[in-house]
């Protein structure tokens, strides 16, 4: 590997594989070695970073600037923590309109709002035209640890239960649609999205909510093999409990994209205490992203990310590799 | 669902003769879904579901491969299917080639493709034109319209195969096959007669399968029941007439004519790919750029895809399997595309 | 080999038609398939329809499959 590829930025196990030879073993430390979404520090500090670079800037149901805050509200979230405070910088390429750049802040200001944050830091380069394309975002956000937040990716255990919080593959399809000319009626719509508030609600089930992702960029294939990886355990889910919708179904037949690989921008995945499952998803059902949340799957000892088909049969998950692209084998 | 599921096992006990049957699927979306429904746990351990050649990546010869991968260092704009963006030359991919900044686009169609091409009159747009009589229509089309149009800056490599002369080189150099599970949507352009030469030939039957597991398992039954009489049937009526789609086989005529192609794994087998005709050689890329296939190195050291793909031996059964061959670093084509019988096995865990 | 997917013609204007599937509209060529009308299902491949979907067949397959399960269960019955 003498060159960096897009698969390497794609999310699945090159993108793993990738990070760890390059940045894990040579920044090396116990809080990066936590492999979380987000560095819990001491003082109960947690802190995160993200970047942005999603194209096209504007997709149906969002942009970069909603993204960027969404993403960065829900890292923090994800570690049990509330989110406080955000830096944006932006990195713009010379001759992008000025319209454009108003409509990304004020998305920004309203995904802020609504999840409760402040953006008290930024910065703002612009480079000449063909060395960036339109506008990167980088963030970066601090937030609390909720008291009674126990939450990590190794406390996977057998008998726990998964669920996820809404439809899976909204984002991914949303994007790669408006990329692909794939024109939906009614609009499939990014479910980019603040989190941060569902978090809060569970976190009042304390130590039974055991792990928190959210299945950005690899998709839940991605979150589960981490879980399973990072918690020593295996996970079993169910192809008839899947919750997505019927046309990012249709879309990825016709494209040949597993939908357990397309990015969520507004989803988590729940490990829970199995005596607390039936809680947790009424938590999420009645918030106001968590409309469509299910129970999946559970945590087994098998070590493998399986799935039952609505045959009875079972295989394993795939895993991503890099970036997807339309086939047609 | 899980009604029809037992009542395939069972019709499947019915017939089943309790010798060792293999069967082969040549369509690598049969192999995917087999893979994907684990359909092969619903099999008697008798009767085996064996992948032959049936991804257009994984047959494209490698030197076809490494001169589809120089072209995009020529300042073309390389247009080609997601299928084989990963697949590794023997110095470079077309993944690499674009992280050097060459122009390397990936469409769903080929009639993006050539829209593409159309909007940008300064691009030297090169389709590289892989796939089986499914695709091989389309493609046709695109060269049709560019010759009516006079679209100048669009040409296609053609790397097209058929099917019935690689079923034949199986059958011929020994596969041991009791029957074919021959491809739904290449059936659907071509017609379920170009099988007949199987049971004509070689006493061998087939029946032209869909994609749902309903359609392969009814498929499977329908071969074991003909086991002993063996005939060539349709079982994905619903999209597969006997004569097939005569217009796209006309454009295809049209387009194309028969050449003598290489195969990954199989070699030269005559009259199994095509070439484009005389009167649209000004959008047939080989000549254009007068493309010379390198002598590349066939086979990579202990590589067996060869032997996958005539269905001599399992992916399992290759020494590279899941070791120095992966999804992540695949060695051979039957496991770079995810279409090939050894990414299927590995992603699956057959 | 070939990922197809079944979608429905919408519209028809010259050898390009309107397909629908689930909400997810494509624009399709139809100039393989000259006599397809509006309401047919067509098999679409990389971007072109390929085949009319036979509608009666789909459903006798499913017929088919209620014909096999009772002649087991008949044949269970002599056993």
């Amino acid at each position: 590997m003498d060159k960096v590829l897009m698969s390497h930025g794609g999310g699945g196990s090159m993108m793993q594989s990738f990070i760890s030879e390059i940045f894990i073993e040579k920044f090396n430390n116990e809080y990066l070695n936590q492999m979380e979404d987000a560095a819990l520090l001491p003082g109960k500090t947690v802190f995160t970073t993200d970047s942005f670079v999603v194209k096209p800037v504007f997709f149906p149901g969002g942009d970069i600037g909603r993204l960027a805050i969404c993403g960065t509200v829900n890292d923090i979230s994800m570690r049990g923590a509330k989110p406080l405070f955000l830096s944006a910088s932006f990195i713009i390429e010379e001759g992008f309109p000025v319209d454009d750049i108003k409509k990304i802040v004020d998305s920004m200001v309203d995904a802020a709002n609504e999840a409760g944050v402040q953006i008290v830091t930024g910065d703002t380069k612009v480079v000449e035209k063909h060395s960036a394309d339109g506008i990167f975002i980088n963030t970066a956000g601090i937030g609390i640890l909720h008291d009674e937040a126990s939450v990590s990716i190794k406390n996977g255990k057998p008998g726990d239960v998964v669920i996820v919080s809404g439809t899976i593959g909204d984002h991914g399809m949303a994007v790669m649609g408006a990329r692909e000319g794939l024109d939906f009626d009614p609009p499939l719509l990014s479910d980019v999205s603040p989190l941060n508030k569902m978090v809060e609600k569970l976190m009042a089930l304390r130590d039974a909510v055991k792990i928190l992702r959210d299945p950005t960029r690899g998709g839940v294939a991605e979150v589960l093999y981490e879980i399973a990886g990072m918690s020593n355990v295996g996970i079993k889910i169910y192809e008839d409990k899947l919750p997505v919708k019927e046309n990012v179904k249709s879309a990825c037949s016709m494209l040949g994209i597993d939908y357990l690989h397309l990015a969520n921008e507004g989803k988590l995945v729940c490990v829970v205490d199995k005596d607390f499952a039936y809680k947790a998803l009424e938590i999420m059902k009645d918030d106001k992203y968590g409309k469509d949340a299910a129970i999946i799957g559970e945590i087994d000892d098998s070590g493998l990310v399986t799935i039952e088909t609505i045959y009875g049969t079972n295989r394993i998950v795939d895993r991503p590799i890099g970036e997807l692209l339309p086939r047609i084998c | 669902m899980q009604g029809i599921i037992n009542t395939a096992k069972e019709l499947i006990d019915r017939y089943n003769t309790g010798e060792s049957i293999k069967i082969m699927e040549v369509c690598g979306s049969h192999t995917m879904a087999i893979s994907k429904y684990g359909l092969r746990q619903i099999l008697p351990p008798n009767i085996k579901l064996i992948s032959g050649p049936g991804c257009p990546v994984c047959v494209t010869a490698q030197n076809e491969i490494d001169a589809s991968i120089s072209l995009a260092s020529q300042g073309v704009t390389i247009a080609t299917f997601g299928d084989l963006v990963r697949v590794p030359g023997n110095n470079s991919s077309l993944q690499e080639e674009r992280a050097k900044g060459r122009d390397v686009r990936v469409f769903y169609s080929p009639l993006d493709a050539l829209d593409y091409a159309m909007a940008n009159p300064s691009k030297e747009v090169v389709f590289i034109g892989i796939g089986f009589e499914t695709t091989i229509p389309s493609v046709a089309m695109t060269i049709k319209e560019a010759y009516t149009k006079k679209i100048k800056n669009y040409s296609v490599y053609c790397l097209h195969k058929t099917m019935p002369k690689a079923l034949e080189a199986l059958v011929v150099n020994g596969s041991d096959i009791q029957g074919f599970l021959l491809p739904g949507h290449v059936s659907a352009i071509t017609g379920s007669t170009i099988y007949n030469f199987l049971v004509d030939r070689y006493n061998i039957g087939g029946v032209v399968s869909g994609f749902e597991a309903t359609d392969i398992l009814m498929s499977v039954v329908m071969i074991l029941k003909n086991l002993k009489d063996p005939k060539i049937e349709i079982q994905y009526k619903r999209v597969v007439k006997d004569e097939g789609n005569t217009e796209a086989q006309r454009l295809m005529d049209e387009v194309f004519e028969e050449s003598d192609a290489e195969w990954r794994g199989l070699g030269m087998i005559e009259e199994s790919g095509l070439r484009i005709r005389d009167k649209y050689s000004e959008y047939d890329a080989e000549k254009k750029f007068k493309i010379k296939k390198p002598n590349s190195n066939t086979e990579i050291k202990g590589c067996r895809c060869g032997d996958v793909l005539k269905g001599i031996i399992t992916p399992k059964q290759c020494p590279l399997f899941g070791k120095a061959c992966t999804p992540l670093n695949p060695v051979g084509p039957c496991m770079v595309s995810s279409e090939g019988s050894c990414a299927a096995y590995y992603k699956y865990g057959e | 080999m070939c990922i197809a997917v079944a979608q429905k013609v919408v519209k028809i204007d010259g050898d390009v038609a309107e397909t629908e599937l689930n909400g997810l509209k494509r624009r399709v060529s139809i100039s393989m398939v000259p006599d397809v009308k509006i309401g047919d299902y067509v098999m679409v491949h990389a971007g072109v329809a390929i085949s009319i979907v036979d509608k009666e067949t789909a459903e006798e397959d499913l017929r088919l499959w209620e014909e096999m399960e009772e002649a087991l269960r008949e044949s269970f019955k002599q056993k």
